[in-house]
């Protein structure tokens, strides 16, 4: 691996542990707030400052960077299901599956995504508690998602399918069952592994675009998203650039995965 | 006749893709807490044989069949019905808004386009590694953005709309142009252009561009969904009157009347791009 793509791996790993630790001390309590001091700048009490509801800027960034940085994976395992489903199967059966599948893809493809989140979103109950509106906003984007790794997994399967040694396999009588899970699983994995992290990022930029038109992860529990709401005060607060903290935030551990997933999805 | 095939398949799939996304939109709808209830009938002003009236309007759209069914012809005559929230004909503010979606993304499809395009050029006239490792992380940093905090960076700074749209679509037009560019320049018949000793301008207008224009078309098409699919959160947070904000403002008011028609047009919008693109594309290749 080369250095930079272990320096970028350092860094995401650093933000979600620090994230998971930070999170689970007492003193960063997500909801607390602090009457004397609304929308303050860093202080010693502070580090980031507070919000405009006198909230602890540091611990609303670390309670939501391991909220986006839970679900977004488990969105996106949800994701690889289905794409499995829709995608590889059909890919490794043939046929009519193969091309029933195929158009549903292209179909998949084909609808614009931030739209039917938008339009999804709007179409389920908003006044859910906060927990439940995180739950309902990443399992929207697992449902929607799946279409471009479908894609890339049909493709690999019929490849696989088309395979000298799956030929030998079926020719020496092997049932399609354990074809599956012994020869053409394994050599699918690497390609689940590669979209699953590919679609890590775009699940949390998905969440971040939701939460910042109000039909993510709703208040008061925060999200990368969520938090990136902050920047519409950097006017009324004086300037204060602790507002942009989600935002370095999220560049940064999105920046690091990209250019490690980049090295994952070559190899 | 065998010409025609394609051209009949991809019109069958954007006429499929166009009804199913208007199916999906009125399932959605029709099965949305708060489908059937109807605001007007908590006014007290109204008549009994109103509020009876509006009352058997909703019963009629309970019936599951008649809804679709109804939903159905209404879309074909391309009557979308009233606005709840906004208590005007659907279809006018579709024409209204319209226009101003179409004018922010075809300034930030152009500005996206003509700034991908320029830096491809100087990256590779000048073929310098510090430069394109620049381009890369500059274009990667935006990349990790979502498209509604650009929007509002933008907003702070006191920036046009059309910008943050093409600084959404710019990153991966780029990015795409830069990867096929550098696929296509490792290609047999170019390695032996350049090794004959022809300028790299030359060889990118008549080696590399007619053999990635069929990519270069399908980019385009996808760049359109991209940038019509960026437009809700930059319209919604810079404040512009178009498609995207009044999708969003129908979202939040359940407005299910807005939110179907605004779906089947912006499915159809993205449909008609991608497969005028692909169409394209299969033209030139005929024609090669």
């Amino acid at each position: 691996m080369k250095p930079v793509r272990v320096a970028a791996l350092a860094v995401a790993s650093l933000i979600a542990l620090l994230s998971v630790v930070g999170s689970m001390l007492p003193q960063f309590d997500y909801s607390r707030q602090d009457r004397q001091n609304f929308s303050a700048g860093p202080s010693p009490g502070h580090w980031l400052g507070t919000d405009a509801l006198g909230r602890d800027r540091l611990a609303r960034l670390l309670h939501g960077t391991r909220l986006s940085l839970t679900l977004a994976p488990a969105a996106a395992a949800l994701s690889m299901m289905l794409a499995f489903l829709f995608g590889a199967l059909p890919g490794f059966a043939g046929g009519v599956g193969e091309r029933t599948a195929k158009v549903l893809i292209d179909l998949m493809l084909s609808l614009p995504w931030l739209f039917l989140l938008l339009i999804m979103r709007a179409l389920l109950p908003l006044n859910t508690s906060p927990a439940v509106s995180a739950a309902i906003t990443f399992t929207m984007l697992g449902l929607l998602g799946w279409g471009v790794p479908a894609r890339i997994m049909l493709a690999r399967a019929r490849a696989l399918r088309q395979a000298e040694f799956v030929l030998s396999a079926r020719a020496a009588g092997i049932s399609r069952a354990r074809l599956l899970s012994v020869h053409v699983g394994p050599n699918l994995l690497p390609v689940v592994a590669a979209q699953f992290w590919i679609a890590v990022p775009v699940f949390i930029l998905a969440e971040a675009n939701l939460s910042l038109l109000g039909l993510g992860v709703s208040e008061p529990v925060p999200s990368l998203g969520s938090l990136l709401v902050e920047m519409e005060s950097f006017l009324s607060a004086r300037g204060d650039f602790c507002c942009f903290a989600a935002l370095f935030v999220l560049l940064l551990f999105v920046g690091s995965l990209q250019v490690v997933v980049h090295e994952r999805e070559v190899s | 006749m065998r010409c025609c095939r394609p051209l009949a398949a991809r019109i069958a799939l954007a006429t499929l893709t166009v009804l199913l996304g208007g199916f999906l939109a009125a399932t959605l709808a029709r099965y949305a807490p708060g489908f059937g209830s109807d605001e007007r009938l908590l006014d007290t002003r109204l008549s009994h044989r109103s509020a009876e009236a509006i009352r058997q309007e909703a019963a009629q759209q309970g019936n599951t069949l008649s809804y679709f069914s109804q939903a159905f012809r209404k879309m074909l005559r391309l009557d979308f019905g009233t606005s709840r929230t906004l208590h005007r004909p659907v279809r006018a503010l579709l024409a209204e808004r319209g226009v101003v979606t179409l004018r922010l993304v075809a300034a930030g499809l152009s500005t996206a386009w003509i700034a991908a395009l320029a830096l491809l050029l100087t990256t590779w006239l000048v073929d310098s590694s510090a430069l394109d490792v620049t381009s890369l992380v500059g274009s990667g940093a935006l990349l990790c953005l979502p498209a509604g905090a650009v929007s509002l960076l933008l907003v702070l700074a006191d920036r046009p709309a059309y910008l943050a749209l093409a600084l959404v679509v710019f990153p991966k037009t780029y990015r795409y142009l830069r990867n096929l560019t550098r696929f296509a320049a490792g290609m047999p018949h170019i390695l032996m252009a350049r090794a004959q000793g022809t300028s790299a301008a030359r060889i990118l207008l008549y080696h590399i561009v007619p053999t990635i224009r069929g990519e270069l078309l399908a980019l385009a098409g996808v760049s359109v969904g991209l940038a019509i699919g960026a437009a809700i959160p930059v319209e919604a947070l810079s404040g512009t009157p178009g498609m995207g904000q009044l999708a969003w403002q129908a979202a939040l008011g359940r407005d299910l009347p807005v939110l179907l028609a605004v779906s089947v047009s912006v499915i159809a919008c993205t449909v008609l791009a991608n497969s005028s693109a692909d169409l394209l594309a299969v033209g030139r290749s005929r024609a090669l």
